[in-house]
């Protein structure tokens, strides 16, 4: 399953560690940030409680 | 400017006009430490904090912690007026930066404004004004002069032209009637239409152009790539690096007994941490991509995502398929072959007995014929339904129509088969011959080539299933490298792996169709390019590149425009690897102070950032 959601970056760099936060998620398939359109696409595992998990990646790209 | 934007920029105005005055005013010792830490404080504040936020994440390495240690370890050293200047000119970077980016994103987003925010709902005679997405198929929307269509559909009452340039770059406007399909995201000109939907919003072009121009630049190139992966281990490098110029050297100093001159050596290790910012190749390259694609779309060539951009620009070979893409789709006279009669006298003949009929095949004849027909020199016209038609002419009695009419007239002669279509005649129950009807060439099309050739790209392919003779003649008048004719779809295939496993290291090949019927080809080509893609869905599907008008020129401006990115792109990687790898070994030797490597970190930036934004400029014919 893949959804799109709108986020809000400051610099291209800080996109790529966020995408590589999302990326390394549990229940994450792919990632992608999308700097330009300030855009995050993400694919999830089957099955995965997509809430819980985006709740895990914002987590995780807060640390960036 | 938005709020956040404003906010940075009075932050820089404050500490900018505090940094000059204290520099001017006689301070000492620590009333001079107060003094700077006032405008250090106002114009880094967060720069610290995310500094010291990556510190407890584990997530040192990055600009802010860059800027931080650099403009503390100054400070440190005494050097106020450059710890804070360091900040500043950081401040002013990264504002231009972010104000450069929103402003071509708002460019951009201006370009793709084709996104309908209503329709025009009829129900029962009353019209309402609804959202797009809970219009059924089937339902009847009203556009009025001025609006935008918001779905696919099909004309039902009124006429008028409609103005396609956001969708095609092309100004011409388009004339609708009645029974017409129109596509959504076109401008009504000048009267009411009232349409009927045939597809749902999530379906209309409109809506497929824009998920796709949207989510092109997440397909990334390898130059973009090549940058995440060399920021990952740059930044890490230099601040070792860094360490190792600050502590090294007072070291071995010391050990072989000179002054070890620590404040030296941090000072060029600082230096060396400011120039190190990898933030104008992070920048420049996906807003690169990122302008090129929506300058490419204002023109109606959209591509799919930043690597076929970058694949694009690569082209050596380009294959055409025929009908469609080169030519029209549209017929005419190719061909005229009298048995026992003159041309003339065939044409003459065909074109009187045709003279009634409305088929578009039999309208092209007279049209070749060119002359005025005398219509009391034809008598007992005869349409035979499915075969063709037949008429006394003068003295003659002449027949003409498919091979169906031939074998019904008991005619015994091989018939020539043709793919183009062949009209064969008759004359007093003798075969005379036939006329071959086929395509005709687009008018650009020749312009088309001769761009492409003026690009370096001089092998061109014509792929067609048509016959061999039709075929070299289009490909003669057009000056098509090599032609494959007579060909089944299946052999398409076949030919494109073949001129794709000739092609060099960094050559790419690119198929060009109208997508109708060589799906699989445009997706074998290392770039396939779908022609006149608008309503069409196949195509928008199955190619990576999708000119939305069906004009052949548009695949030389397309190579223009990738290969302008690239350069762009390059130009940008090379000059700032350049300036900095320079400004570095000038820091370590300590020829650079701290105000050149300022330069060498926010200049660069800025001047690739606009460079950068030179992508969106799409200079026409």
């Amino acid at each position: 399953m893949k959804k799109s959601y709108k986020i809000d970056v400051d610099c291209a760099n800080c996109a790529n560690k966020m995408e590589e936060a999302a990326k390394n998620t549990a229940g994450v398939k792919d990632a992608v940030v999308n700097f330009m359109t300030l855009k995050m696409n993400v694919e999830f595992e089957e099955g995965a409680e997509v809430k819980a998990v985006m709740q895990e990646v914002l987590k995780n790209c807060k640390k960036v | 400017m938005n709020k956040k934007q404003k906010r940075v920029l009075i932050r820089i105005i404050i500490s900018a006009v505090l940094v000059v005055a204290f520099a001017l005013l006689p301070l000492k010792g620590y009333v001079r430490f107060a003094a700077f830490m006032i405008p250090y404080i106002v114009i880094g504040y967060d720069i610290l904090k995310k500094a010291f936020k990556g510190i407890i994440n584990r997530q040192v390495f990055d600009e802010n912690f860059l800027m931080a240690v650099a403009t503390v370890g100054a400070i440190a050293l005494g050097e106020y007026t450059e710890g804070v200047a360091v900040m500043l000119f950081y401040q002013i970077g990264e504002l231009f930066q972010s104000y450069a980016v929103g402003k071509s994103r708002r460019n951009i987003s201006n370009l793709m404004d084709i996104r309908p925010d209503y329709a025009n709902l009829e129900t029962d005679g009353e019209i309402e004004s609804v959202d797009p997405d809970e219009v059924e198929i089937g339902s009847i929307i009203v556009v009025k002069p001025g609006e935008k269509i918001p779905i696919d559909g099909e004309v039902v009452e009124g006429s008028g032209m409609l103005d396609t340039s956001a969708l095609t770059g092309e100004s011409l406007p388009r004339e609708v009637a009645s029974g017409d399909e129109v596509i959504s995201g076109c401008i009504n000109l000048d009267s009411v239409l009232r349409i009927k939907t045939t597809k749902e919003f999530g379906e209309s072009t409109v809506s497929k152009i824009l998920d796709m121009v949207e989510n092109a630049s997440s397909k990334k190139s390898k130059s973009e790539n090549f940058i995440s992966v060399f920021a990952k281990y740059y930044t890490p490098i230099v601040c070792y690096s860094a360490l190792a110029l600050a502590v090294v050297p007072p070291v071995v100093r010391l050990v072989i007994g000179m002054q070890p001159l620590w404040g030296t050596w941090v000072y060029r290790a600082l230096t060396f941490l400011v120039i190190s910012c990898p933030c104008a190749l992070v920048i420049s390259i996906p807003l690169t991509f990122f302008a090129g694609i929506g300058g490419a779309s204002s023109r109606g060539i959209l591509i799919k995502g930043s690597n076929y951009l970058e694949t694009l620009s690569k082209v050596k070979n380009v294959i055409f398929d025929k009908t469609g893409t080169l030519t029209e789709g549209r017929f005419e006279v190719a061909e005229i072959k009298p048995v026992e009669v003159s041309e003339e006298k065939l044409l003459e003949l065909v074109a009187y007995a045709e003279s009634f009929s409305s088929h578009p095949i039999g309208k092209c004849v007279i049209e070749a014929y060119g002359k005025e027909v005398d219509k009391t020199r034809i008598t007992d016209v005869k349409e035979i339904g499915g075969h063709g038609v037949s008429a006394k002419i003068d003295e003659y009695e002449v027949s003409c129509g498919n091979s169906k009419l031939m074998h019904t007239l008991e005619i015994k002669e091989e018939l020539r088969e043709a793919e183009g279509t062949v009209i064969y005649v008759a004359i007093d129950g003798k075969y005379a011959g036939y006329i071959l009807i086929s395509d005709v060439i687009k008018k650009d099309s020749k312009k088309a080539l001769d761009n492409l050739k003026k690009l370096g790209i001089t092998k061109t392919y014509m792929l067609t299933g048509d016959a061999k003779k039709v075929a070299d003649k289009v490909a003669n008048e057009l000056g098509i490298y090599e032609v494959h004719s007579e060909l089944l779809p299946e052999n398409k295939v076949d030919i494109a792996e073949r001129i794709i496993s000739s092609q060099g290291a960094n050559e790419k090949t690119a198929f060009v169709g109208d997508g109708i019927n060589d799906a699989p080809v445009l997706s074998r080509a290392d770039i396939g390019i779908a022609m006149g893609a608008m309503g069409s869905d196949a195509a928008i599907e199955a190619a990576d590149v999708v000119l939305m008008d069906d004009n052949p020129k548009k695949i030389a401006e397309a190579i223009k425009i990738s290969r302008k990115c690239l350069r762009i792109v390059y130009e940008n990687i090379g000059f700032a690897i350049g300036v900095k790898l320079i400004c570095l070994v000038l820091g370590a030797v300590g020829i650079a102070n701290m105000w050149l490597a300022i330069f060498a970190d926010v200049g660069v930036m800025v001047i690739a950032v606009l460079n950068a934004v030179r992508a969106l400029i799409i200079r026409g014919e």
